[in-house]
C-alpha cells in the first residue's frame, strides 16, 4: 500500500507545528514523507492483539514532595535570554485579538 | 610523554603523584584542539580561559590533598545539548546558537563538583537528530579515520573529539544509538546507561522517554570512571532511579569465565558489510576464548525497532520542540509580525533545519485525529513487545552481542538526499532505547581501513557486567589504542 501525504496535508502539519513553509517546502516534504510512513507501515504486519502499549521504561512511580518555597532564578536572570522584556516582563505582540 | 593520549586513569594517577599538574595536561590538550580541531571539526565552542581557571582550581585541590577523585583536573568536552552556566549551549541550531544557559544541567554540577576541567563544547546533528553530524546548522565534523567521511551521530563532535585525542574524555548524549553509533565509526568507547541512570536534568530533550547522557572514552575502564561520577537520582529529575551506583571499576577485573553471551540471530542479516561481520566473529572467538559460553538467542521484533523508534521520536519531539516559540530565548524574528502566532512561524521557519522540520511535522502527523491509532498508539504496543524480546533472551544470556552499525563510516554528502537511507542506518542501536536497556560500544576491528564497532547490551541496571564483559575483551585485544593518522 502507497500512502500519499498531499502538499494539503503537509501545509496542514506546518500550521499545527507553527512552522512557516513556502509552497516549493511543501512539494519536498510530500514526498519525503509518502516514503516514510510508507516504509513505517511495516507495522501493521505486528498483531498487537491484546498487547499493552508501553508508557515508560523505568517502571517509575509517583514521586511526592512537600510543596516548599525555595529560592530560584531570579527576574532579571531569568530575562536575560528574553529577546524583548518591559517592566520585568518577557514582551510579545497581541495575544488576543483587539476586533 | 605525550598527554593528550593518556587515558584518564594515567592522567590521574600523574595527577595525584604530582608529576604533571592539571594545568599543563588542560594546556596540552587545548593546544592539540587548536592545531587539530580546524580539520576535524568537532567543537562548536573551546572554553580556554574557563578551562585553565578550572584547572587552577583542580591543582590547589590536589595540593591540599582534598576531596580528590578519579576526574579531578581532566579535561573533558560535552556535547552541545547539554547546559552550561554561562557558556553558549546551541544543540547545533540556528535557533540557539547564541543562547547562553543561566543554569547547569546536573550532569555538569556532578562533573564540576568531581573536579572535572570542561574544555570545550561538542557539535552534533541539529538537536540530535541524525546519524552523521551533517544535520549540524554550523558545520560539518569530520572522522579522523578519514577526514571524507562522516563521524556517525548525533554525538560526532564528541566521538571524534575523543578520537582525535582533543580532550580525556567527553560526554555524549543517546536517545537512538547517538553514543554508540559514533563511537563505533570513531573506534571510542561509549555506553548508552540504563534510562533513568543519568539524571536529564538540564539536557535538552529530544526524546524524554529515551533520552540517556552517557560517556565516551578511550576504554570501558575510564567509561565506568565516569559513569560512576555523573550516575545517580537526582531530585530534579523524578525518572531517576534512586538506587545507589555501585562501583562500576572495583569488581571491573572479575573473570568472565562461565558467562553466558547471546548472540542475537536477527542482528546477522544480509547487507553487512563483510570486514564488519568478519570483526564481529572474531570478537566472538575471543569471548569463548576468554571462556564465556556462547548462546545464539532470538529477538524477533528487531526489524519493527526503527519504525517503533521513529514514530515515537517523531511524536516525542514535535511536543517537545513545541518550547522554541521566539519569546523567552533563543532566536527570534518578529519582522512586521502582526500577533505572536506571526513569531511562532517566523523563528520556528528560520530558526530550525530541514530534519527537524520533517520530524516535528511527521510527530504531528502521527499524533493527530484519524492517525493517532494507527502509528502512535500502534508504536507504543509495538514497544512493549520489544521490552519483551529482551526480557526473554535474558532470563537465558548474561549479556548480548552485536554490530553497532551495518557498515563502517560512510563518506560525507552519501547518504543526505534520501532521509530515510540515513534512519536505516541506525537500525542496529534504535532499539534498546524503546526498550530502556543499557548497552556499550567498544572497538573491535577495522574494514578497509575504518573502524569497527561493536555493542554489549545488558540487563536493566546492570551497567557493572558490560563494563566486566568489555574491559575483559580490551584485556586480551588492543583495537582500542589504535589511533587515527592525523
Amino acid at each position: 500500500m502507497t500512502q500519499t501525504i498531499d502538499t494539503k496535508t503537509v501545509k496542514h502539519v506546518a500550521n499545527l507545528v507553527r512552522l512557516g513553509i513556502s509552497e516549493e517546502e511543501a512539494q519536498k516534504f510530500s514526498g519525503q514523507f509518502s516514503s516514510i510512513i510508507d516504509y513505517f507501515n511495516m507495522l501493521n504486519e505486528v498483531d498487537t492483539e491484546n498487547v499493552i502499549p508501553a508508557s515508560d521504561v523505568a517502571n517509575a512511580e509517583n514521586v511526592l514532595r512537600e510543596d516548599v518555597v525555595k529560592p530560584s532564578m531570579s527576574r532579571e536572570e531569568f530575562l536575560k535570554n528574553a529577546p524583548q522584556s518591559e517592566r520585568g516582563y518577557v514582551k510579545v505582540p497581541t495575544v488576543l485579538g483587539d476586533e | 610523554m605525550d598527554l593528550h593520549t593518556l587515558t584518564i586513569q594515567e592522567a590521574s594517577e600523574l595527577l595525584k603523584s604530582k608529576k604533571i599538574s592539571s594545568v599543563e595536561l588542560t594546556q596540552a590538550i587545548l593546544q592539540r584542539a587548536h592545531d587539530v580541531d580546524p580539520k576535524v571539526k568537532s567543537y562548536v565552542t573551546i572554553t580556554d580561559d574557563l578551562a585553565l581557571e578550572q584547572a587552577k582550581q583542580a591543582d590547589e585541590r590536589i595540593a591540599k590533598g582534598e576531596n580528590i577523585t578519579p576526574l579531578t583536573g581532566i579535561p573533558f568536552a560535552m556535547k552541545d545539548c547539554i547546559s552550561t552556566r554561562g557558556v553558549k549551549t546551541t544543540c547545533s541550531s540556528k535557533i540557539l546558537e547564541n543562547y547562553v544557559p543561566q543554569y547547569n544541567a546536573t550532569v555538569t554540577n556532578k562533573l564540576a563538583d568531581a573536579g572535572a576541567v570542561l574544555v570545550g563544547k561538542t557539535n552534533m546533528d541539529e538537536f540530535g537528530m541524525g546519524s552523521s553530524c551533517e544535520n549540524s546548522a554550523f558545520f560539518n565534523t569530520h572522522n579522523p579515520w578519514n577526514l571524507d567521511h562522516v563521524p556517525g551521530g548525533s554525538s560526532g563532535g564528541s566521538a571524534s573529539a575523543m578520537s582525535a585525542s582533543l580532550a580525556t574524555f567527553t560526554i555524549g548524549e543517546d536517545t537512538g544509538g547517538s553514543v554508540r553509533m559514533p563511537a563505533g565509526f570513531c573506534n571510542v568507547t561509549g555506553i548508552k546507561p540504563t534510562y533513568g541512570r543519568v539524571s536529564r536534568y538540564g539536557l535538552i530533550s529530544l526524546v524524554s522517554s529515551f533520552d540517556c547522557i552517557g560517556p565516551m572514552t578511550r576504554d570501558a575502564y575510564d567509561c565506568a570512571t565516569v559513569l560512576e561520577a555523573i550516575a545517580g537520582h537526582d531530585e530534579k529529575d523524578s525518572t531517576t532511579y534512586n538506587s545507589t551506583v555501585p562501583s562500576y571499576t572495583k569488581n571491573i577485573n572479575k573473570s568472565v569465565k562461565g558467562m553466558k553471551l547471546g548472540i542475537p540471530k536477527e542482528y546477522f542479516v544480509s547487507g553487512m558489510e563483510a570486514g564488519v561481520e568478519s570483526s564481529i566473529q572474531e570478537a566472538i572467538r575471543t569471548y569463548e576464548k576468554l571462556g564465556m559460553e556462547i548462546h545464539e538467542v532470538s529477538l524477533p521484533t528487531t526489524q519493527y525497532g526503527l519504525p517503533v523508534y521513529y514514530l515515537l521520536l517523531f511524536a516525542e519531539a514535535s511536543s517537545n520542540l513545541a518550547r522554541f516559540d521566539g519569546t523567552r530565548f533563543g532566536l527570534s524574528k518578529s519582522e512586521n509580525a502582526k500577533d505572536v502566532i506571526d513569531i511562532y512561524l517566523q523563528t520556528r521557519r528560520e530558526g530550525f533545519g530541514d530534519e527537524v522540520k520533517r520530524r516535528i511535522m511527521l510527530g504531528a502527523y502521527a499524533l493527530s485525529a484519524g492517525y493517532y491509532d494507527d502509528y502512535y498508539l500502534k508504536a507504543q504496543k509495538v514497544r512493549t513487545l520489544l521490552r519483551r524480546d529482551f526480557e526473554t533472551a535474558f532470563s537465558k544470556v548474561d549479556i548480548l552481542l552485536a554490530p553497532t552499525c551495518p557498515t563502517t563510516a560512510f563518506k560525507l554528502g552519501e547518504k543526505t538526499s534520501d532521509p530515510l537511507e540515513m534512519y536505516l542506518s541506525d537500525i542496529y542501536v534504535v532499539a534498546t532505547n524503546p526498550a530502556g536497556v543499557p548497552a556499550m560500544a567498544l572497538p573491535c576491528g577495522f574494514s578497509k581501513d575504518m573502524p569497527v564497532g561493536m555493542q554489549l547490551i545488558g540487563k536493566h541496571l546492570d551497567e557493572q557486567t558490560i563494563f566486566q564483559v568489555g574491559h575483559a575483551y580490551q584485556q586480551v585485544t588492543d583495537w582500542h589504542k589504535q589511533n587515527p593518522p592525523l
